[in-house]
Order: C-alpha cells, then sequence, then structure tokens
C-alpha cells in the first residue's frame, strides 16, 4: 500500500501531498522534497545520455530501511513521486506502474476541468 | 462520425456570440474578443497539453515538439495533419550592449492549405477581414499546448486567401 503520494508541479512546488498515517506527516513531506532531487538528478541523466527510449517512469528512486520512494514524470514536466512500505514486499514493478498510470489518468481529468486554474492547489471535497 | 462537425459549429457560435453584443465595435472592443477567443484557446491547449502525449516518450527537442503539434495536435482537433512545417530560426540581439550574447529565437511557420474552420466560408479572397476572428482560438490552442510541453512561445496567424492559413510560432529563449 502507498504509505504518501505527491503531485509536483513543474516549478518544483506540491500541488497535491497526502499521507496515509495523519501522524507525522512532516517526516513524508522531508522525504518527498528530498527525492525531488534524486528526480531532477535522474531528468538530466536522460538528457545526455541520449537513449533511444524514454521512458516516463523514473523506478525506485531510493530505499531508506523502513520505505521505498518512486519516481515518475509526465511530459509536462509535473512530477508523481510515491512512498511506499518497505515490509510489502510482495508489490511488484508492474503494480508500481499501474499505480502511476492511474494517478496520470486522474491528474490529466484534473487539468481537463475548466473550473481548475493550472498551478493551483490541488482540492477535492472526498 | 458527427464529431468534426460538432467542434466547427460550436466555435462559429463563439465567434458570433462574441460579436454579436457589438456588431461594429472599435479597435478596442475588437481587440477584447480577440483576446477572450485567444484565453480560451490557451486553457483548452494546456488540458489537450496533459492529455494527448499521454503515452508518447518524453520530447527530445524543440522540433519534436512542434511536429507532434502537427501531427497528433491537428488530427486530434480538426481530423487532418498540417500541410506544411518550416523554420525559420533568426538571431536577434536585444540590447546593443558590448559582451551580449545574440539569443537565437526559434521562429516556425506551420502552413495549413485548407484550414476546417475556413473551408466553410470562401475559397479566395471574400471574406479576408473576418478571417482573423475564426483563427484567434486555434492561436490560443498551440500557444496553451506549448505552454504545457513548457515552450514559452508567441502565435500569430495570417491568411494570404483563404482557406490557406499560416501560423506563425515564435519561440522566446529566456
Amino acid at each position: 500500500m502507498a504509505v504518501c503520494v505527491a503531485v509536483i508541479a513543474k516549478e518544483n512546488y506540491p500541488l497535491y501531498i497526502r499521507s496515509i498515517p495523519t501522524e507525522n506527516e512532516l517526516k513524508f513531506h522531508y522525504m518527498v522534497h528530498t527525492s525531488l532531487d534524486v528526480v531532477d538528478e535522474k531528468i538530466s541523466a536522460m538528457g545526455k545520455a541520449l537513449v533511444d527510449q524514454r521512458e516516463l517512469y523514473l523506478g525506485l528512486l531510493y530505499p531508506t530501511e523502513d520505505y521505498k520512494v518512486y519516481g515518475y514524470v509526465t511530459n509536462s514536466k509535473v512530477k508523481f513521486v510515491m512512498v511506499v512500505d518497505s515490509s510489502n514486499t510482495a508489490l511488484r514493478d508492474n503494480e508500481i506502474r499501474s499505480m502511476f498510470r492511474k494517478l496520470h489518468n486522474s491528474y490529466t481529468d484534473v487539468m481537463c476541468n475548466p473550473f481548475y486554474n493550472p498551478g493551483d492547489r490541488i482540492q477535492s471535497r472526498r | 462520425m458527427a464529431d468534426p462537425a460538432l467542434f466547427e459549429f460550436l466555435h462559429t457560435e463563439m465567434v458570433a456570440e462574441l460579436w454579436a453584443q457589438d456588431p461594429d465595435p472599435g479597435p478596442g472592443g475588437q481587440k477584447t474578443s480577440l483576446l477572450v477567443l485567444e484565453g480560451m484557446g490557451f486553457r483548452v491547449g494546456q488540458a489537450l497539453g496533459e492529455r494527448l502525449p499521454r503515452e508518447t516518450l518524453t520530447f527530445r527537442e524543440e522540433l519534436d515538439i512542434l511536429k507532434f503539434l502537427c501531427k497528433d495536435l491537428w488530427v486530434a482537433v480538426f481530423h487532418k495533419q498540417m500541410d506544411s512545417l518550416r523554420t525559420n530560426h533568426q538571431v536577434q540581439a536585444p540590447l546593443r550592449l558590448p559582451g551580449t550574447l545574440l539569443c537565437p529565437q526559434g521562429t516556425y511557420v506551420l502552413q495549413d492549405n485548407s484550414f476546417p474552420l475556413l473551408v466553410r466560408m470562401a475559397s479566395g479572397l471574400q471574406y479576408l477581414e473576418e478571417a482573423p476572428k475564426f483563427l484567434a482560438f486555434t492561436c490560443g490552442l498551440l500557444r496553451g499546448t506549448l505552454s504545457t510541453l513548457g515552450v514559452k512561445s508567441l502565435v500569430t496567424a495570417s491568411v494570404a486567401a483563404l482557406p490557406a492559413c499560416k501560423f506563425q510560432v515564435v519561440i522566446q529563449k529566456l
């Protein structure tokens, strides 16, 4: 189960950040913030490597003792970061990819919502 | 399917509505209406820029983004591809100070020989003055899509003879 999910805009400020255990939220915010550096490193590495296949999914960014952090970048440079509990080793790469795909679909739907101004915080009543 | 017709009718109504309130506005009023149309196109372009390149891989350079505009965006909105894409890079010096670098401004000219929103009107020089109203939304569309993909630009349109029109995209490099 994902423990924390964050959507970060092109200018590196968070559009949406939500964690499941409501206590100790600051720790997750800090982890997401530090993972942004790793994301930027991967993006610039992709730019220089001239690889033919440039994927949107970035993979495991860095593991800590309790959690693993995964990243994903869209074509509009919006980053999705997901923090997952390490104790659940049954989570395969495919499942993480499908979680990111669903997240990307929901983000696209938000962009198409005429009442949403790009750049605002994403709010949901549920 | 009736899809292309739906968008064309909606667009015609949008233009008609904005001009119906003041059938012969002075230059100031006309500019506001054009800005409103362009703004609408911009927002739609931002959403399309998010939705269309979903499964495509990351764009490697500017030309890839422009090619995407000509092929995928045009096909999605107008059900045909853009007829030609030309580059016209100019080197412009902003200030004449010693030691400044000349910043190159990428200019691309996208040409469509039978633009669907103009094809229904006339074929030739009739209605040449009315044409800009029908192009403002599309200019905004291009600018919005480019801005989501990370490119700041300025888009202008010109018509020599209906229904062929040219969109000039000037990319502003900071």
